[in-house]
């Protein structure tokens, strides 16, 4: 099974590097820009064929090591 | 009063420590590995800086999650004096010993040199050495050193003065100019500056040397 945890930062929290890739798009020329924020993403491979269980594993993991919760949310999908 | 220094992969700031340690004791600090599941039994415990396991994911967050944090937590619960700078600061607030988080510095460049930062609290055992308001030299090193936190927990800092040290010109963007906080039973400090630099006159300075000559006189 394949899965897919993504990281993102909560609303509010300050991304520097969020800001300057904003500032660098803007200098490529591409218009339009709102904001940019930077996040991770995670793919997995699990083993079994279980999806619940290994969802519930995920959103675990993703509680306890990949995301700070102080300041990122993390969403867990399975892909495949 | 014994000392211990936890080293991890990718730890730096672990000799110099050590060597301000040694100086203001005469006695060298136990060095423990990252992978030990026991401490030896010691007054002070100390997390060093550095960049353990390469900042990778964020920095500090691999190291939190190591079984000699375990033992830290345990000890600290039991009221053994923490202290961790830089890296161990991160760390400390990655495995939830404190709170907050360090981000990447506002202006996102690595900071490396001397600032200023003034005591905020003397009710503490790391800083009853100095005069509140006291403004004492400190050299900073971090590409991570921008505290963050909710509001709440902010409020709790302040109100419970727990905010050991402010940057008098905020280098990295912590909010409140925040440089060190203390846990809520005042037993663990965590701090970005390295007062183990500034120890002896030959670094430039002693500033960072009542801040040991503290802890390392509190009987826990």
């Amino acid at each position: 099974m394949k899965a897919r945890v993504t990281v993102t930062l909560k609303n509010g929290v300050l991304d520097p590097q969020g800001k300057a890739i904003e500032g660098a798009l803007g200098a490529l020329g591409f218009a339009g820009i709102g904001s940019v924020r930077q996040g991770k993403v995670f793919d997995i491979e699990v083993e079994g064929t279980d999806a619940a269980k290994a969802k519930a594993e995920l959103e675990a993991m993703a509680a306890r090591l990949l995301a700070n919760t102080v300041i990122e949310n993390y969403r867990v999908e399975i892909v495949d | 009063m014994k000392s211990a220094v936890v080293v991890f992969p990718g730890s730096n700031r672990e000799r110099d420590m050590v060597a301000a340690i040694e100086k203001i004791t005469g006695h060298r600090p136990a060095t423990v590995w990252h992978g030990d599941h026991d401490l030896p039994k010691v007054d002070l415990i100390v997390v060093p800086g550095g960049f353990s396991y390469g900042d990778y994911l964020r920095s500090g967050a691999i190291a939190a999650r190591e079984p000699i944090m375990a033992a830290i937590a345990r000890e600290a619960e039991r009221g053994v004096t923490v202290l961790g700078v830089c890296n161990g600061f991160q760390i400390l607030c990655e495995a939830g010993l404190l709170p907050g988080v360090l981000m990447r510095n506002a202006g996102l460049k690595f900071i490396c040199k001397e600032v200023e930062l003034r005591v905020e609290t003397t009710d503490s055992r790391f800083t009853r050495g100095y005069a509140k308001g006291q403004v004492i030299r400190s050299p900073v090193a971090h590409g991570d050193g921008n505290y963050r936190t909710d509001d709440e927990t902010l409020k709790r800092l302040q109100d419970e003065d727990r905010i050991a040290f402010r940057y008098v010109d905020n280098p990295n963007g912590s909010v409140d100019d925040i440089a060190g906080i203390l846990s809520g039973k005042r037993n663990i400090l965590g701090m970005m500056p390295h007062p183990e630099n500034l120890i002896e006159p030959l670094n430039g300075g002693t500033d960072g040397r009542p801040l040991f000559e503290a802890a390392l006189s509190a009987v826990a």
